[in-house]
């Protein structure tokens, strides 16, 4: 259980980062909270020749308000992003997903970039991200780019992002009025990863009609899905039984669970249209109340 | 080299223990820069110009701490093997909150397994460690620091 042996750098700028991103490319791995990334180093099932040790750049580490969106520096450690005002205020499905992340330690080292880029089909902020109109934004040899959620994750452990690129920062939507979100897991044990997490914004007129419609899912697929079919079903119809009910329909089309140590797939498949009906009445009771 | 290796190998720090080595158990709990973390996901080598406490760094000339002694009192250690990473993550939690309730406790210590007791006198032992700083009032004014501390 001990890592390969690799070589490490901690550029103190984001300039001498992506030079040595360049430099190396698909040799280096970036090193943010490292509580993905250090496991595989030990199983071995990684086995980067150089790692880029991020910490040391000062400046990608926040939680702000930007306009209508939310931005959140790619290092930012879930603890932090859980302690903030502006989530605990206005963002409570980003305060559901980091609070169930692993456990206090996890959740003090590991980062909202580390997570998306780890991309692991079960983890918490690829849904949240996708339910959210997230965009990631990336810094390469080339420039700089911003991509949608929707492009982002591409496979199982794979995105979008180049291996010279590091993420910089996570972009979401802020709410609406009449916006409530939710974020709920099934969980075999306290801070495991999910074995199905749903993400829901919803946007609700005065006479509960559903505007807006957001669903990301994890657990469901090799990885995250946004279920833009049982968006469409809910979207612009009042939010009675029958529409949650056919949403849920149309969502079990768009999922393919697999079958691993956590669940059989039936199992999966049946608890992602559970927790999506509970998750579209906690976001409907949020909006409601006036949060979310 | 990992952190927790290089605390007990390199420097003979013996208290942070190795439990599961999958990053689960948190026996290997230590605190840097004032938080608690796994010291078995971390690389030494991140840690050159930052703060580590170890189990070791918390009783003063062999005095104990408030929290330390509660564990004792509280019949909160059988083993021991899981002591120490529980003890961190208790004062990182209480440094962060001293007032911490039992739900939070519960949530600090999540990340530490105990396979002997069934964590409940943990619970009791960090409660204690909470009422007691808090009788301490005057003490509190000085910072948190002195909550867990003499």
């Amino acid at each position: 259980m001990y890592p390969n042996k690799f070589d490490y750098h901690r550029p103190a700028s984001l300039s001498e980062a992506t030079e040595l991103m360049a430099r190396y490319g698909q040799d280096a791995r970036p090193l943010a909270g490292g509580q993905s990334l250090i496991p595989l180093m030990k199983l071995r099932l990684a086995n980067p020749a150089v790692i880029v040790d991020l910490n040391g750049i000062p400046g990608l580490s926040y939680v702000r308000q930007q306009e209508d969106r939310l931005v959140i520096g790619a290092l930012t450690c879930h603890s932090d992003v859980e302690d903030s005002e502006i989530v605990r205020n206005r963002h409570q499905m980003i305060g559901d997903a980091v609070r169930n992340i692993g456990d206090a330690q996890v959740r003090n080292l590991g980062t909202v970039g580390g997570s998306l880029v780890h991309c692991d089909p079960s983890g918490d902020w690829g849904p949240v991200l996708l339910a959210l109109g997230g965009e990631v934004r990336c810094l390469g040899p080339a420039g700089e780019r911003i991509i949608r959620g929707t492009d982002f994750f591409t496979d199982t452990y794979e995105t979008a992002r180049d291996p010279t690129e590091i993420v910089t920062e996570v972009r979401l939507r802020s709410p609406q009025p009449g916006a409530g979100g939710a974020y709920l897991k099934l969980e075999r044990r306290s801070g495991d990863f999910a074995v199905v997490g749903v993400a829901v914004c919803l946007v609700l007129d005065a006479n509960d009609v559903c505007r807006e419609a957001a669903i990301g899912l994890g657990g469901v697929a090799p990885t995250y899905v946004k279920a833009t079919s049982a968006e469409s079903v809910l979207r612009g119809m009042p939010l009675s039984d029958a529409a949650i009910a056919e949403a849920a329909r149309c969502l079990d089309a768009e999922i393919d669970p697999y079958s691993d140590i956590r669940a059989p797939a039936e199992y999966k498949r049946a608890m992602a249209k559970v927790f999506f009906q509970k998750a579209v009445e906690l976001a409907r009771r949020r909006a409601t109340v006036g949060d979310s | 080299m990992l952190l927790v290796h290089f605390l007990r190998d390199m420097l003979q720090l013996t208290g942070t223990h190795i439990g599961c080595v999958v990053g689960r158990c948190g026996a290997c709990t230590v605190l840097w820069n004032g938080r608690p973390v796994k010291s078995c996901m971390v690389l030494a080598i991140q840690t050159h110009g930052s703060e580590v406490t170890t189990i070791e760094g918390l009783s003063q000339n062999d005095r104990l701490l408030p929290l330390q002694e509660a564990f004792l009192e509280s019949d909160a250690i059988e083993c021991g093997y899981c002591t120490p990473g529980m003890v961190m993550a208790a004062y990182g939690l209480l440094l962060k909150n001293p007032s911490a309730g039992e739900a939070e406790i519960k949530r600090a210590i999540s990340g530490n397994l105990c396979r002997c007791t069934g964590y409940v006198n943990i619970v009791k032992a960090i409660q204690s460690a909470v009422a007691s700083g808090n009788r301490q009032e005057a003490r509190r004014l000085c910072g948190v620091q002195d909550i867990v501390s003499e």
